[in-house]
């Protein structure tokens, strides 16, 4: 778009010569933006990129340096959350905003609840959240559910269900749909465009560049604090928009797979008819060594408590796990672990279950492996700062240092850290459960090619994954589960995006129950 | 699941309390020479409603995530301040009443700004706080003595009706005109939110900073009002440091027995007070089944983890052991 059409049209929202700091990091450098009425515009960008800084500005969540903003022409500047939701902004962050223990209704109207003789009048907030989560398409989710009982998927539908009832005119969507399933990711696309239709402006972040070549008018493009291009959607190809982003060239997202032939080796996961009461029902399945093996179908079919199950997490299954053909009672996440099996799990929640975010890289990257560098139950300090360093060195972690708190590095990186803790377990089985929800391109292809390394080197591979690119570029072979069973198993070229969401849906195998889900 | 489901699920650490005292005091009633006459009723009903007010107070603070270890000094501060200004004809006497509410609600306040402004553990700002207010109370009275209107204490610690202990009734006003307003107001929620998350009550622009505050200083006057009731009971002020100490510790035992989450964001005072009652009557239970005094520490111990345990039982039932930690 040209300078004269950017003044003719004068933007709903716009940020001048923005510059954010943190430390020495330049996180943000005069950066420019234009944000118009009835438009979607998407950011796009590694992580790292400045776009999380973009946003938070954008939201009142941290000041900028540098700058300034004009809303309706008018300069602005947010002291606080609420100041930007006072003004008519409201984001749906990628790091969840929601108050764990409060329900989903308290939740939404948090902000501003109704209030009748100075007290919340509950009746109206439960009319408030039944509208919003309705004008999301999400009815499913009772009101008056805690939200820590939801699972990720939900509470993602409430976060836009919470954005949406503070009657926005600025929405920003962070990462929005990175937890949702195929299901609500439709229905979340039909809010958005009707919000657009509206008037609304709306800013879209989001790594999947096939959502953003459906939703978005206008793109912007942020590398290393700066944005580097604007443009129409749809006047630039996928890989040229992806090479903006990287600043490099972008080729073979996905390692080559081997041919079949190479690993017709013996299982060294294995398991017999797994349940676990009504959530997984009489699962088979056989993971050989080199074998990357994935899992897919919808969000919630028990594809994250068969993981748990095999990692000894779930008490009362039944069925049996064969570990290199011999049974092996895993009754615990230490068993697991040890030794004759070397089980790893890298789990989706990186901040609650796979690090400790106020110690530093160091400490996380060391806990896993202690009995690896410890003799006589001493610390090897020589031995762990080399095995600490070649992992480093492995996985490019971006980091200050060792010494820095892993809360502080990107989300990216953090998921590198909390998969460099079980490598340096030298695990021989890896489970995984959707370990890129929301991370960028270039650290998703370099994890690809480490789960290919890793097998080549003879891991068994057991790769739960919510984007079906993924599964069809990663996956030997992929397991389709449907309410806790596998319904489906895809092999080589029959690995195809049509086959994986017809059998996710359950609706090939010729009864039709399954489409009503 | 239906509404009630819901409404279990939000009830269930009030429930757990509730059902742990009432087990706890059917067996004491059970093995009570007297049985449950107006008399026994009213003595339990005095003494655990003194443990009840600083058990709630305790919850507000609890609740976002704190601990307020200066409860039971402020309990015993305000006795010996009320020792000395609740007396007289009833004009001064309700004045002197106001004012150590209002000492109550001036420590608490303290407390608050200390955590939020000067940002201190709420547990070392307390210990700190809880010195200074023992501190007090000592120049307020070296000696035990003092006085206080006598008709007004004995309305207040006799029954209503012939059966119903009155001090019950003063505890459920407490519990209809602070606890259940606060917890239907914006502050509370923000209270709540913040001891559940204050980062995301950070972004979600909630007054985290008024919700502690007030949290902070209406457990300053729950503390107050516990301590009005035991000068009413005794018609003494006294300084006396190890109740003072024994009073906060329990406190924190009596909200953990009410289902109130140490963690914050979760729990109920009302849950609370069940948790006190169940904990007062750990100390009874010994005096019925005639314990020689010098067992009666250990024992109380024991029956005080037994109940804590009872609480945590449905932690056994948990399929994904992922769910213990949440």
């Amino acid at each position: 778009m040209t300078t004269a059409e950017i003044q003719a049209t004068s933007p709903l929202f716009r940020m001048e010569g923005v510059s954010k700091r943190y430390g020495g990091v330049r996180a943000l450098e005069n950066a420019k933006l234009d944000v118009e009425a009835g438009h979607i515009h998407a950011i796009l960008g590694e992580n790292g990129a400045g776009k999380s800084t973009l946003i938070k500005i954008m939201a009142g969540v941290v000041a900028a340096d540098e700058g300034r903003m004009l809303l309706d022409g008018r300069e602005i500047t947010f002291r606080s959350p609420a100041a930007a939701a006072a003004a008519g902004i409201a984001c749906v962050f990628q790091e969840l905003s929601l108050i764990p223990d409060l329900s989903v209704a308290d939740n939404i109207a948090i902000a501003d609840p109704p209030r009748r003789f100075g007290l919340i009048d509950r009746r109206a907030q439960r009319a408030i959240a039944e509208e919003a989560l309705a004008r999301a398409g999400a009815e499913d989710i009772h009101p008056r559910a805690a939200v820590k009982d939801l699972p990720l998927s939900r509470r993602q539908m409430v976060e836009i269900a919470k954005a949406l009832a503070s009657k926005p005119r600025i929405l920003i969507l962070d990462e929005a749909t990175s937890a949702l399933t195929a299901g609500d990711v439709a229905k979340v696309f039909a809010v958005l465009k009707r919000l657009r239709s509206e008037g609304l402006a709306l800013l879209y972040i989001s790594h999947r560049m096939h959502e953003i070549a459906e939703l978005a008018d206008t793109c912007t493009v942020f590398r290393n604090g700066r944005n580097v291009a604007s443009f129409r959607a749809g006047t630039r190809s996928s890989s040229e928009v992806v090479e903006m982003m990287i600043g490099r060239e972008y080729s073979n997202v996905f390692p080559p797979k081997p041919q079949r032939a190479a690993i017709a080796k013996p299982p060294r996961l294995e398991c017999r008819n797994l349940g676990w009461g009504d959530r997984l029902r009489d699962i088979s399945l056989s993971v050989a060594e080199g074998e990357v093996v994935g899992l897919g179908g919808l969000d919630g079919q028990g594809q994250r408590d068969l993981l748990l199950a095999l990692f000894g997490v779930l008490r009362g299954t039944t069925g049996s796990v064969l570990i290199d053909g011999a049974p092996m009672a895993i009754a615990s996440p230490a068993v697991a672990r040890a030794s004759r099996s070397a089980m790893a799990l890298i789990p989706e929640d990186r901040k609650t279950e796979g690090l400790m975010l106020p110690m530093t890289v160091r400490e996380n990257l060391s806990f896993a492996a202690l009995d690896h560098v410890s003799r006589g139950g001493i610390i090897d300090r020589t031995a762990e700062g080399q095995l600490i360093d070649e992992m480093v060195r492995l996985l490019a972690i971006k980091t200050a240092g060792l010494d820095v708190p892993v809360g502080a590095l990107s989300g990216g990186n953090q998921q590198k850290v909390v998969i460099a803790k079980w490598l340096m377990r030298k695990p021989r089985i890896v489970l995984l459960n959707d370990p890129t929800r929301g991370i960028d391109v270039g650290t998703k292809q370099e994890m690809y090619q480490l789960l290919r390394r890793l097998a080549d080197v003879g891991a068994a591979i057991l790769f739960y994954s919510t984007d079906y690119d993924e599964l069809i570029g990663c996956c030997d072979r992929v397991l389709v589960l449907y309410d806790g069973r596998i319904v489906r198993e895809l092999e080589g070229r029959d690995i195809t995006e049509h086959a994986l969401i017809a059998s996710a849906l359950n609706v090939d195998s010729g009864d039709r129950e399954g489409t009503a889900a | 699941m239906s509404e009630w489901r819901y409404w279990l699920n939000e009830q269930r650490g009030t429930l757990m309390g509730l059902a742990i005292f009432l087990l706890m005091f059917a067996v004491y009633i059970a093995n009570h020479p007297a049985g449950l006459t107006a008399n026994v009723a009213q003595t339990a009903a005095n003494k655990g409603v003194l443990f009840a007010f600083v058990a709630m107070a305790q919850t507000l603070v609890v609740i976002t995530a704190g601990i307020d270890l200066s409860v039971g000094m402020i309990f015993i501060l305000t006795n010996c301040l009320a020792s000395w200004i609740v007396v007289g004809e009833p004009l001064p006497t309700a004045l002197g009443v106001v004012a150590v509410l209002m000492a109550g609600m001036v420590c608490g306040a303290i407390n608050g700004l200390l955590v939020i402004y000067g940002r201190l553990q709420p547990i070392v700002a307390t210990i700190a706080t809880g010195a200074v207010y023992f501190g007090l109370a000592l120049l307020l009275r070296p000696f035990p003595g003092g006085s206080v209107n006598e008709d007004l204490a004995d309305a207040l610690t006799g029954r209503l009706f012939g059966v119903i202990p009155s001090s019950l009734v003063a505890l459920a006003a407490a519990v209809l005109l602070v606890w259940l307003p606060f917890r239907r107001s914006r502050l509370g929620r923000a209270a709540y939110a913040a001891g559940s998350s204050e980062q995301a009550a950070f972004m979600s622009g909630v007054p985290i900073r008024r919700g502690k505050f007030a949290a902070y200083t209406l457990a300053g006057l729950l503390a107050a009002m516990g301590g009005l009731f035991l000068t009413f009971f005794t018609y003494t002020g006294e300084a006396a440091y190890a109740s003072g100490s024994g009073y906060t510790l329990w406190s924190i035992a009596a909200v953990v027995l009410g289902g109130v989450s140490l963690y914050g964001g979760r729990g109920s005072a009302v849950g609370a007070i069940f948790g006190a009652f169940a904990a007062r009557t750990t100390g009874d239970m010994l005096f019925v089944f005639d314990v020689d005094p010098l067992w009666q520490p250990l024992l109380q111990g024991v029956v005080l983890m037994i109940a804590v345990s009872i609480g945590s039982i449905a932690l056994l039932r948990v399929r994904n052991r992922l769910d213990w930690f949440q």
